[in-house]
């Protein structure tokens, strides 16, 4: 039976307390809300905490301005991915939000808590005796990284579905922290290194994200998972275009699973800047998008069947967000 | 992992709306709402699968909406209104999905179809008629590795019918 280790539960009233809590106990503890990632690693003991520091305060409200829309960390998966708001101007968004895992861990997972999501990886997120067994790697117990046994670094696999999102949409993360609150662009939210991901301070309350509402701007998510009803991404394409009729003003193309953080397409998005939207313009930028991924053999399937397939799911993500605004999953016949 | 065993207990003292009904408790703060169903209340129709969120057996209602019981601490639903499928008859009287599931053979091991049960009760709360469609998106949480899943998508269909 895989159980629980011994844990206190605090429950602080705010996002200050929350921060103030996480600083004093440092790496004792950590910050839950949904739960649906962080109970299974505890369970694999993936991690060694005696606290749990309880989210619950969080806004789940989602509210729509004019100019921009405001997501409380709180919000479930579920409750983001049917706002008709959401729906109607960052379809994208709301794409890649029911897009994650399954309906019932929608229902407890969070927007705050997809965008914190710990990298994966094939070695990582196995059970303690497991990763006894195999030999502990790099990211927890280890010394070596059993992915790429020559690299420094640790490898594994940003899994966010919203993260690549937010990015493309120009998101802003609002951070609490012991002393104050700052804001940051998600894309400033994310480091490249398997383990220390995330670039806000472990003691930082991540509070809300904030999307740019931009007339014209028509968003897509296209995912690749083994099962269509639960996986996490193992590459993913996040598009945001803003249009002038058929010609391209802007467009943001950020991918998921393929690093070890969100990675921006930067080469593609300057070549579709100007350019008339066609089946052949789409299909060049989707190969400019696929070059800079570089997808290990530490999630699921063939990494060099999921590096070709990015192309495909940028390509679709592209197709979709000038033509439509819905985002969909690719479909994996012959499994 | 050696030291976790020296670690005490943390105890808490909680109040659980589970089926309708308000249940005082005193349990271990890291034992999920399964093990506190199955274990504390007796409540052993909620079944223990995968433990990690993957199968969908443990579903319970909270607030109506399917979670799954074995990735959440009833520390955090307390005020929230929990359903396990011992509160989905009334008496003796079986729920439509429940009498369809029997006429159907929905079930053959059975030991998903507590989850799939609350699972879809939740579906036609919120949508009296579903399509199939809509049926598959909201069991899709829930794995069943006996019937092929045609017979419940049938039985559900059947309830919706007689429900209306």
């Amino acid at each position: 039976m895989l159980r629980l280790p011994r844990l206190k539960y605090l429950r602080p009233k705010t996002a200050r307390d929350a921060a103030r809590m996480a600083t004093e106990l440092g790496p004792r503890a950590m910050f839950v809300a949904g739960g649906t990632d962080l109970f299974p690693k505890l369970k694999r003991r993936q991690f060694d905490i005696d606290t749990l520091i309880g989210l619950d305060f969080l806004s789940r409200a989602i509210r729509n301005g004019s100019d921009e829309c405001s997501i409380g960390a709180g919000a479930t998966l579920a409750t983001a991915s049917r706002d008709g708001h959401l729906n109607a101007r960052y379809a994208g968004y709301a794409q890649a939000a029911g897009l994650v895992s399954s309906p019932p861990l929608r229902n407890a997972g969070t927007i705050g808590g997809n965008l914190c999501v710990d990298t994966r990886c094939n070695y990582y997120d196995m059970t303690y005796e497991w990763r006894k067994a195999a030999g502990f790697c790099l990211k927890k117990d280890g010394d070596i990284c059993l992915v790429a046994p020559s690299s420094p670094r640790c490898w594994a696999v940003s899994s966010s579905d919203t993260a690549p999102m937010a990015i493309a949409l120009d998101g802003v993360a609002i951070l609490a922290g012991p002393d104050g609150d700052r804001e940051l662009p998600v894309r400033d939210l994310y480091r490249d290194d398997g383990i220390d991901y995330l670039a806000k301070q472990p003691s930082e309350v991540l509070t809300g994200v904030r999307l740019r509402a931009v007339a014209k701007t028509r968003s897509a998510y296209v995912k690749l998972r083994r099962r269509g009803s639960i996986d996490f991404p193992i590459a993913g394409a996040a598009v945001a275009a803003e249009l002038d009729g058929d010609t391209v003003v802007r467009c943001r193309i950020v991918l998921s699973a393929v690093a070890s953080h969100p990675l921006e397409a930067t080469a593609a998005e300057d070549f579709l800047k100007g350019r008339t939207i066609s089946t052949d313009t789409i299909r060049e930028a989707a190969e400019m998008a696929a070059k800079p991924a570089k997808p290990l053999d530490n999630a699921d399937l063939s990494h060099f069947w999921r590096k070709r397939m990015v192309r495909v799911v940028v390509e679709q993500a592209l197709a979709q967000a000038t033509t439509s605004t819905g985002g969909s999953v690719v479909k994996l016949s012959g499994l | 992992m050696k030291r976790e065993v020296s670690r005490d207990v943390e105890r808490v003292v909680l109040t659980l709306d589970v089926n309708g009904e308000k249940r005082d408790l005193l349990v271990p703060s890291h034992k999920t709402l399964l093990e506190v169903l199955r274990e504390d209340m007796q409540l052993t129709g909620t079944k223990h699968g995968c433990e990690l969120g993957e199968c969908g057996t443990c579903t319970v209602l909270v607030d109506g909406k399917p979670h799954l019981s074995c990735l959440v601490l009833p520390i955090q639903l307390e005020g929230r209104s929990i359903t396990t499928i011992e509160g989905m008859a009334h008496g003796s009287e079986l729920h439509p999905l429940q009498v369809a599931f029997a006429e159907l053979g929905a079930a053959q091991c059975g030991y998903c179809t507590p989850g799939i049960l609350l699972s879809a009760r939740s579906l036609l709360e919120e949508n009296p008629r579903p399509s199939r469609d809509e049926i598959r998106e909201a069991l899709a949480g829930n794995l069943c590795r006996c019937t092929g899943y045609i017979k419940i998508l049938e039985a559900v269909e059947l309830a919706a019918g007689r429900m209306l």
